[in-house]
């Protein structure tokens, strides 16, 4: 149950960990975050020679065979340096579809350069109705010809400034919240029509609202099966929970290590804070928090990397449970460093907010506590769990 | 959730699992064992267990213990809670047989180790006073040395299961002149010894459970001296830390939802106001659960690769306490108006008894489960272990 890791697994993680130590400290990511792009090529280009943008990829499609244990291991310890490069996106959510539902054509033609680091990637997946809803979007894609023409505005899209492919979802059929009747296309940031418009997102990534006005996509830019992108989406999702739990395990380490730190050093009415019970008893709780964190993460990634068919609804049990722990230690990380907490200089303030996106990102904890309450395959009254979920939206 | 098996555990495990289908005994299978069972019916399962050399797992084959792996007792631990048995006597097995084969003189092992492996003695645990809770090395009760004999006066309360005890372990002041930790001794005390009074105590839920022992002028061999005089407070500690490590109780907290998630479903009505947050509550400790349960699994491998968890267990005690309490919880708001009926002691068909057979329970295991944060170093004392031990505070 417990990870160990292998010789190789091992190597790879001291490596990140050293690359990140030495040329991600807090103040150099700082400046990445403050330049205009936002983002730093020469340090993506480390990570691929790093190997890490092949690290996940089966090895028959040319990667290093991974899987979401390799990816685990790496997202953790972006998480602990806040690195805003777009590894989740290109690699773990464009990367993964296109393994998932590519045709061979596809994967040829595109992980070669994702696992080179040349092409970034996308998902453009969510609306302005949408909320965490696969199948609730207004973008439709209609066939012309050898074309599908897509329209539609796509919300919130993570490192879309970024990107040179998008990969867009529109409905091809079906009526506003059907679930059959969406498929997914990669489209080239660069057509005709799309326009973005970017915005900075609370932890120090850019973003867009994706705006296609009739853009034209060739039909052999359609990925996976017409009609069935929910279902592709939602495994997607399943992947990119098990990835963004780890990055908060990343980011919860540092916060409780930062905050018992600080509190053995801090010093009010003549003693340090950590000598005040009400204040250890709440680093026990963070502690707490973390360990079950930790358990349910390790466990969710090793269930999606057997294919466990429980994998998707303990996907939503751990982006609850995680999203709630990862909550409550950045909360208390800022209170029990008073006044300084709030500071921007320093990072404890940057965990917080990096926690609260991704508490956002694919559904927030409350969203996954009613889908795996709805999943509960025991639970006879899971029809009336239905009801219930869908009459609060 | 499951460890990992090899053919060989996956086979122990299935002989477990068979080996309580056919004997666990029926009779004891009562709506509360633990209040329900005479001390003969209680010892039923415990004499099968001891005949199939099963009863002992903690402790060395030389002892008397099965020679099983980490994993083998995690398994036997795992089958028989899930499969909800009354786990034979703790005071007896887990606390006072290591401490005897631990620091016990070859005579005491002689004497008392098969005695407990029989069942032929029941042991009750004589720690907590009226001033000694939580600060157990404040206890007062005195030993004073005379002749060939200790003489002990004082007075032992929270004395579990002491009506049925055959003898007691006690923690004696020897040295009235040492810090409160180092004056400290373990003695044996025979219940049958003149002196020894036994008064029950009843608990909130009716039950009897607990009870005052009184101690005057108790004349007890000096050869019932566990180890060295004034270093008892050594051995109580090594038995604690045997406690702690069992608590997470996920087989019971697991049965006892299931049992949940059908009485919400028979009891309200999907219309209910209460109904969707009923359904919110179960899937959190729902997760609770699991999150543990991944947590207990982490550590079992850890321990079978030789890495203890230390004073991190406690942790366990905390979470499963804090977890079977909020069930017990819901249980009995789910049963509405019958929360307002409790069983009478000593049970008997006789008493009129409303509603379902499945809620004739939930008041009284509510009440009786206040305990559980409060027992075996309450939750307060085991954050402040972790707090010391592990955050270094």
């Amino acid at each position: 149950m417990d990870i160990q890791l292998t010789e190789e697994q091992e190597l790879l993680r001291s490596s990140v960990q050293r690359l990140l130590r030495d040329r991600y400290d807090f103040e150099a990511r700082r400046k990445i975050v403050a330049t205009d792009e936002g983002w730093s090529r020469a340090h993506w280009k480390a990570f691929v020679e790093l190997g890490l943008c092949a690290a996940p990829f089966k090895e028959s499609a040319g990667g290093l065979g991974g899987g979401p244990l390799t990816t685990m291991i790496i997202m953790k310890e972006f998480g602990r340096h806040l690195v805003v490069e777009p590894f989740f996106e290109t690699v773990v959510l464009a990367g993964g579809l296109i393994e998932d539902i590519g045709s061979q054509a596809q994967r040829e033609e595109f992980l070669p350069d994702i696992m080179a680091g040349e092409s970034i990637w996308a998902l453009a997946w969510a609306e302005g109705r949408s909320r965490y809803d696969f199948n609730n979007i207004a973008t439709t894609a209609q066939r012309q010809g050898e074309n599908y023409v897509l329209s539609g505005t796509k919300a919130a899209v993570i490192g879309a400034p970024w990107a040179d492919k998008l990969i867009v979802s529109a409905r091809t059929s079906g009526g506003p919240r059907d679930r059959s009747g969406v498929s997914l296309f990669v489209v080239d940031r660069h057509s005709a029509n799309l326009h973005l418009q970017g915005f900075r997102t609370i932890d120090g990534r850019r973003a867009a609202e994706v705006a296609l006005m009739n853009v034209e996509v060739p039909a052999s830019q359609l990925l996976g099966t017409e009609g069935k992108g929910v279902a592709a989406l939602e495994a997607c999702r399943d992947r990119a929970i098990a990835a963004l739990c780890a990055e908060a395990i990343g980011a919860m380490t540092e916060l409780n290590a930062a905050t018992l730190e600080y509190s053995k050093t801090r010093k009010q009415f003549g003693t340090t804070l950590g000598s005040f019970q009400v204040l250890q008893h709440r680093m026990v709780d963070m502690f707490i928090a973390l360990e079950e964190a930790v358990s349910l993460t390790q466990h969710l990634n090793l269930c999606i990397a057997a294919g466990e068919p429980n994998g998707s609804r303990l996907a939503s049990g751990a982006k609850t449970k995680v999203g709630y722990a990862a909550r409550f230690i950045a909360e208390q990380a800022i209170q029990l460093h008073g006044g300084m907490g709030m500071s921007d200089e320093l990072n404890v303030g940057h965990y917080f907010k990096r926690i609260s996106a991704i508490n956002v990102q694919f559904g927030d904890p409350t969203y996954h506590l009613m889908r795996y309450a709805q999943q509960d395959e025991s639970n006879v009254s899971s029809e009336a769990v239905r009801r219930t979920a869908s009459s609060r939206s | 959730m499951e460890l990992s098996l090899s053919s060989e555990d996956a086979a122990f495990r299935d002989e477990v699992r068979a080996f309580i289908a056919e004997n666990y005994p029926q009779e004891m299978r009562v709506p509360n064992p633990e209040t329900d069972l005479t001390k003969e019916q209680m010892l039923l399962w415990h004499r099968i267990l001891h005949k199939k050399g099963w009863i002992a797992p903690l402790w060395p084959k030389e002892h008397g213990g099965p020679g099983w792996s980490i994993t083998q007792r995690f398994l036997f631990e795992q089958e028989t809670s899930r499969a909800g048995t009354l786990p034979p006597l703790a005071f007896s097995v887990t606390m006072v047989g290591p401490v005897i084969y631990t620091f016990g003189n070859e005579a005491q092992k002689q004497k008392f180790l098969p005695r407990i492996l029989s069942g032929e003695d029941w042991w009750c645990q004589g720690y907590s006073e009226p001033g000694s809770g939580s600060d157990l090395a404040s206890v007062r009760t005195k030993a004073v040395r005379d002749g060939d004999h200790y003489v002990v006066n004082g007075h032992k309360t929270w004395t579990t299961l002491a009506q049925h005890a055959d003898w007691i372990f006690c923690l004696v002041r020897t040295d009235l002149a040492a810090k409160p930790q180092a004056g400290i001794s373990f003695l044996l005390i025979d219940m049958k010894s003149p002196g020894v009074t036994v008064r029950p105590i009843i608990t909130i839920d009716g039950s009897h459970e607990v009870n005052d022992v009184f101690l005057e002028d108790v004349r007890v061999p000096i050869e019932n001296l566990i180890g060295e005089e004034n270093k008892g407070w050594t051995y109580a500690k090594f038995l604690l830390g045997n406690e702690r490590t069992s608590m997470a109780g996920i087989g019971r907290s697991t049965r006892y939802l299931n049992r949940l998630k059908q009485i919400v479903r028979a009891e309200i009505d999907d219309d209910d106001p209460s109904f969707g947050e009923f359904i919110k509550d179960i899937a959190r400790v729902e997760l609770d659960v699991l999150a543990l349960e991944a947590t207990e699994l982490r550590v079992v491998a850890q321990m079978s690769r030789g890495i203890d968890p230390g004073p991190a267990a406690s942790l366990f005690k905390i979470r499963g306490t804090e977890i079977f309490q909020r069930i017990t919880d819901l249980t009995h708001q789910a049963i509405g108006n019958y929360g307002l009926a409790i069983r009478e002691h000593p049970v008997s068909g006789n008493h009129f008894m409303p509603g379902p057979d499945y809620g004739h329970t939930a008041s009284e295991k509510y009440l009786n489960s206040r305990k559980l944060s409060i027992y075996g170093g309450s939750n307060e004392i085991q954050r402040n272990i972790i707090a010391k031990a592990v955050l270094g505070l």
